[in-house]
């Protein structure tokens, strides 16, 4: 597509949600105008850039999610979900033109690999992926009467990932999995699970019977260990140090 | 003695056995239950020897009748000797698995008394997890070699996958190091919980809601380099226990040797890791990759090259098959390309369909050119500056490390190839060994993925 100069540089402001940036698509068609980047505040203006303000309107973004059903295909809806999570700096710019693109290509988007934009995206979503499912085995609970408590750090926002899987394996537990990064928590009890922002968390100490589990858990984790094939590099490899601080075993006495 | 004690030296007598996957069966969770299971598996640690820690692997005992050389629990060595109680099994693998610190159990023992009371044992904590705690995941228990079939048939239902270890690839090799185990006691139990599976799968079409017996299949264990067996037996042998007993995975565990024998490696000498990563590369040829055994190791050289993986060698000796076309070739032509795995070779496929591939694509799509570059064309062209003769490829492919430490390569006359000096001279130097691949982690990059069953490769 043809884009003018005055086009190139008009900046979409929103306000972060996933309705809010799928206005930004409504907004560009309605106007028949191509931004050039897609931010949620607009805090560093570039000299030749124009912003304009899009405010979200939820029939509007209900039209554009549809739209990926009836014009893409079923899977793009949960691509674009899942996208929104990811943790890559231009995301929004780039699922605006992967949207643009799907429009033209329809489920054949999907085959289109090598193209840049999509090369982007599939890796940030691989990358969602592999860290919600990291988490899956690396998140650690910490009981504090009766309820199991956990902080994490991810890049990407998989707090939504990570809920179906816990409430599926814990049904009649009552759990909070906080967010450090992006302060926002889910807490599952018996009615449901919520997901909800949260500014800290503040955790009173730990009883003896609690202790023992952590010391023994570090037990095992150090036990389990063959000397003679000690490997430090492998494992680090497959277990990031970025994810040590939240964890048990890695705690001192 | 407390469970801190027991957990320890019951810790440190199973960590020998390399299987720790939790894969297999995908089981939702349940109002009432704790606990689901997940087919790709889930790693919730990783040891500081690089081994992924999915379950909690402990013995149920490490007294045992038997003195088979190569174990640590042997009679004859003298080292501490407890016992978990079946309450105390199943209240701390319920507490680890509350605080998401494994995916469940995996139980193996030494043998108390005589096998059939090693089995009660178990089944009793089981039963205890199962019943009492109401607990749905995962659990892998090792079936005790000679246990009666009543009992391997009840701890079926109640567990997830069964395992009996072959321990030592040849009869000679068990006649020498385990003489109190015979092979009909492995043999028998396996080929019965191959025949429960079996008849299980009949009774699920004819009723829904059968009880399921071993639902994540069985898998075997083969000490590797404790007895002169060589390759092609032990890949020959894990083909067969694939086809005839349809087991999900065959372990190889590099034999350390701790104890002083002169039937045994010396104390002295470094596990074999080199050959077990090797072995394993092998392995997800076979299981993976449309490979044979005898593809990978033919009868006229029964050891697996070390200086070079398995992929690469195979492609080195079959040179009238490459190279390949990567915009029309098949799947299964694709797959046999070094430096495309089962993934990028999917990712082809579906790539192709909307443009014509060049190497730059390709990168994208996470072919590992260094190696893959020698072997492929694209749009009917070699990757730049490269020759497409077997002694270049094979100095391309061989690391600057490598290279140095073989001895007389003359020019262009690399015979480095089934060279029988070469498994030798690297044997001697294990550090060069790759990190241990916890198969672990390749299973669950599978998960998500529903279009892979349809190219077998699920676990």
């Amino acid at each position: 597509m043809e884009m003018t100069e005055a086009e190139r540089n008009l900046v979409y402001i929103y306000d972060g949600t996933l309705e809010g940036f799928l206005c930004c698509v409504y907004e560009s068609y309605a106007q028949k105008e191509f931004p050039s980047d897609i931010r949620v505040n607009a805090g560093q203006i570039m000299v030749l850039e124009s912003t304009k303000w899009v405010q979200t309107d939820f029939s509007h973004a209900q039209k554009v999610y549809e739209s990926l059903d009836r014009k893409i295909c079923m899977e793009a809806q949960d691509f674009i979900r899942d996208a929104f999570l990811t943790c890559i700096p231009d995301r929004e710019i780039l699922m605006y033109r992967f949207i643009l693109q799907g429009y033209k290509y329809g489920r054949k988007i999907f085959d289109r690999l090598t193209d840049p934009v999509v090369d982007a995206l599939t890796k940030a979503v691989r990358g969602l992926s592999r860290e919600a499912h990291s988490l899956m085995g690396f998140v650690r609970f910490t009981e504090y009467d009766h309820v199991m408590i956990s902080c994490i750090s991810p890049k990407n926002r998989v707090l939504p990932l990570l809920a179906k899987h816990f409430e599926n394996r814990f049904p009649n537990e009552v759990f909070l999995i906080y967010d450090k990064t992006h302060k926002m928590a889910i807490i599952h009890k018996q009615e449901g699970t919520l997901l909800a922002s949260m500014d800290k968390i503040t955790l009173p100490p730990m009883d003896e019977s609690e202790k023992a589990y952590h010391a023994l858990w570090r037990c095992f984790q150090k036990t389990i260990a063959i000397e003679e094939r000690s490997n430090p590099k492998c494992q680090m490899n497959h277990m990031p140090k970025r994810f040590w601080a939240d964890m048990t075993e890695f705690e001192s006495d | 003695m407390d469970v801190m004690e027991k957990l320890t030296i019951l810790t440190d007598a199973a960590k020998y056995d390399v299987a720790c996957t939790s894969s297999g069966v995908d089981r939702s969770g349940q109002q009432g239950k704790i606990g689901n299971a997940s087919a790709a598996g889930i790693c919730h640690s990783f040891a500081a020897d690089g081994r992924c820690i999915s379950l909690l692997k402990v013995l149920m005992s490490n007294v045992c009748i038997y003195d088979c050389k190569y174990c640590i629990n042997r009679m004859s060595h003298e080292t501490p000797r407890t016992s978990f109680t079946p309450d105390e099994l199943a209240d701390l693998t319920i507490q680890f698995y509350r605080r998401n610190y494994i995916e469940g159990l995996f139980l193996s023992s030494g043998v108390m008394k005589n096998p059939d009371y090693t089995m009660e044992q178990m089944i009793r904590a089981i039963e205890l997890l199962r019943n009492k705690h109401r607990f749905n995941g995962y659990i892998h228990v090792k079936a005790i070699p000679g246990a009666s079939a009543e009992l391997v048939q009840r701890m079926g239902l109640l567990a997830d996958r069964m395992s009996i270890n072959i321990e030592l690839p040849s009869e000679e090799g068990l006649g020498a190091l385990a003489p109190q185990k015979k092979p009909e006691a492995i043999i028998r139990p396996m080929a019965l919980i191959h025949s429960g599976i079996e008849e299980n799968k009949s009774d699920l079409v004819l009723y829904r809601h059968a009880p399921r017996f071993v639902p994540a299949g069985q898998s075997t264990q083969m000490i590797i380099g404790a007895t002169p067996d060589s390759d092609r037996k032990i890949l020959s042998l894990s083909e067969g226990l694939y086809k005839k007993y349809s087991l999900k995975r065959v372990f190889f565990s590099a034999y350390t040797p701790l104890i002083e024998d002169k039937a045994l490696p010396s104390v002295y000498s470094a596990p074999p890791l080199l050959r077990e990563h090797r072995l394993y590369q092998a392995d997800w040829l076979m299981r993976f990759y449309g490979f044979t055994a005898d593809e990978i190791v033919p009868a006229g050289s029964p050891n697996i090259n070390l200086a070079i993986d398995p992929k690469c060698n195979y492609a080195l000796r079959h040179m009238e098959d490459f190279p390949v076309e990567v915009n029309k070739a098949p799947y299964a032509k694709l797959l046999r390309v070094p430096g495309i795995g089962v993934t990028s070779a999917q990712r082809i496929m579906q790539a192709r369909r909307a443009v014509s591939l060049d190497f730059d694509g390709l990168k994208k799509l996470g072919v590992v050119l260094k190696r893959a570059k020698f072997f492929l064309t694209c749009q009917g062209r070699l990757f730049d500056g490269v020759v497409f003769k077997h002694d270049v490829i094979l100095r391309g492919l061989l690391s600057k490390n490598d290279l140095a430490r073989l001895p007389a390569i003359s020019g262009e006359q690399i015979s480095l190839l089934d060279m029988p000096g070469t498994r030798q001279m690297l044997l001697c130097e294990p550090s060069t060994a790759h990190g241990y691949l916890p198969e672990e982690r390749k299973e669950s990059f599978h998960g998500n993925d529903r279009s892979r069953t349809e190219f077998g490769i699920y676990i």
